[in-house]
């Protein structure tokens, strides 16, 4: 369904993505993990062709989108819905307005098809109420629910979930997730969701992918990404700020402490040292 | 030295592949008509109030300056046409134009700013609607309609401003006020401020829309695109009108 072949690109002299490559096979839905900045946002946007890439090839249900036509990708693009990290609402528009418009401008439907379509929608995130609501009156949670609506109101194959939990709280982020959870079990879309909410996303993913110095270096079941080896996967899956992932002298304008002194040496392998380091 | 020089040359290609690309959008459907109405209301009739203001007060202060001297060599009688011949020429089209600029066109740019930075316009392409059909042509329209009837607005004003301070208040004969601005001035000249407006029309929506669509990210971003877009506007208007005014005229 979705197939990325050793995908490279720079931006402003530097290589993000060297050599991404995955596959994600049809009703499979994919957590993609990594640190901020890594380039997964550039990532999902170079499987809808909103960018190119430097090298590297691209496939949608079968059609690399680095040659479809304007009218191809066109097509390509209305079977996939993608939810944008800040939402992308209209925001001269009303909740209501937001979902309608891809029904509105890209099918022959009527009105009354449409506010069937678009309360369905708005039901399912529960947010039939604030129909009338402008983007700026929403809460950070209303806002990613309504981009999912408006994603899933053409009924796509695909959805590329991008960071939909981020300046969330605890209790509403783990409800957005189970919402789109709840969303693939219902509707059996293919889907990548870009994600920071580990361990929470392991209930609601088919397979996990960590995409580390541009590159995929893992992609597995939960179960067994979790029981992964990988120095970087575990300490990533642990959350530690130390080890071959992210040590502190990797990270910018941060002034060295005594304990780093005490820190088991980032070379190491963190899993090797659990336990040791404590200070 | 030569990378400004490349820098500034690519910048130019890239403001006429955007012109370019606009103009081909503006003449080939579908063309947003729901949206070029709503900014033909947005740049013209909600730019009306500071239009009637500039142009009551260009033409009652055209007419207050001048009347002195017009009087000392006895030529007071063509008061009327010296303030409707200024304003249809010149005052008009160039006032209107730099007003809407700070009016309507700091607005567009900060708007397409605002929605390139929040993904918006990535959202319009995912759903398979082009960004410039969507977003910039509608303004291009809406401004080249709405820049010559908010110059027919301030022209008719001026027009009336100067009447009521040389007619009203200084006591020249309104006979002779509007017959002399029949006398002298042509259709030529009411045409000739027409061009202008239209060509004025479509700087405005142009440099606007390209700074807004290619501002930088984030506030800043957003803020530097929008004093560029008055300010480039503002200077490229006053350039364009001599060279329009040199052929017209």
């Amino acid at each position: 369904m979705i197939r990325v072949e050793e995908l490279w690109k720079s931006l402003g002299g530097q290589e993000v993505l060297r050599g991404v490559s995955f596959e994600l096979q049809p009703g499979e839905f994919t957590a993609l993990i990594g640190l901020s900045g890594c380039g997964k946002s550039l990532l999902l946007k170079h499987l809808v062709g909103l960018l190119k890439p430097d090298r590297g090839r691209v496939w949608l249900g079968g059609q690399e989108v680095g040659k479809a036509s304007a009218k191809q990708l066109e097509f390509l693009r209305s079977r996939i819905g993608f939810v944008f990290q800040g939402g992308a609402l209209f925001d001269s528009m009303t909740v209501y307005d937001n979902v309608a418009f891809p029904l509105r401008e890209k099918t022959s439907l009527g009105e009354a098809d449409i506010r069937c379509k678009v309360e369905e929608e708005l039901e399912l995130v529960g947010l039939r109420d604030a129909s009338k609501k402008f983007p700026a009156q929403l809460s950070g949670g209303m806002l990613k629910r309504v981009a999912l609506a408006r994603a899933l109101v053409r009924d796509p194959e695909i959805v590329l979930i991008d960071e939909p939990t981020t300046g969330l709280d605890p209790v509403v982020s783990r409800a957005v997730l189970e919402l789109f959870g709840s969303v693939h079990e219902r509707l059996k879309l293919t889907g990548i969701l870009v994600s920071h909410e580990i361990p929470r996303i392991f209930e609601i993913v088919q397979r996990v992918a960590m995409l580390h110095e541009g590159r995929i270096i893992a992609m597995d079941t939960p179960e067994r990404f979790c029981a992964s080896p990988d120095p970087v996967v575990q300490q990533f899956v642990d959350g530690s700020s130390v080890g071959q992932c992210v040590s502190p002298a990797r990270v910018p304008n941060r002034v060295p402490s005594r304990r780093d002194a005490l820190t088991c040496s980032t070379a190491q392998p963190t899993f090797l040292t659990r336990g040791k380091c404590r200070v | 030295m030569g990378a400004a020089a490349t820098a500034a040359l690519g910048g130019l290609g890239r403001t006429g592949v955007f012109l370019g690309q606009t103009l081909f959008c503006c003449l080939t459907p579908p063309i947003k008509g729901a949206r070029v109405l709503k900014q033909i209301w947005f740049i013209g009739w909600k730019s009306m109030l500071v239009i009637v203001l500039t142009g009551t007060f260009t033409g009652m202060v055209l007419a207050l300056q001048s009347f002195p001297t017009l009087r000392r060599v006895g030529s007071e009688a063509l008061l009327g046409p010296l303030v409707a011949l200024a304003l249809l020429r010149e005052l008009g089209p160039v006032l209107t134009a730099l007003m809407v600029t700070g009016r309507a066109g700091s607005a567009i740019a900060a708007e397409i700013g605002i929605m390139r930075t929040t993904e918006q316009t990535d959202a319009l392409e995912l759903m398979g609607l082009n960004p410039l059909r969507y977003v910039v042509v509608p303004n291009l329209l809406a401004a080249m309609v709405a820049l010559p009837l908010l110059t027919a607005v301030f022209d008719v004003v001026g027009t009336w401003g100067g009447y009521l301070v040389g007619v009203r208040l200084l006591g020249l004969d309104g006979g002779t006020y509007f017959g002399e601005i029949s006398n002298h001035a042509e259709m030529k000249d009411v045409l000739g401020g027409v061009y202008k407006a239209l060509t004025f029309g479509l700087l405005i929506a142009w440099v606007c829309c390209y700074k807004g669509y290619y501002s930088r990210f984030g506030a800043e971003g957003v803020s530097a695109a929008t004093t560029q877009a008055v300010v480039n506007t503002s200077v490229l208007i006053l350039v364009w009108d001599y060279f329009v005014t040199s052929v017209v005229f």
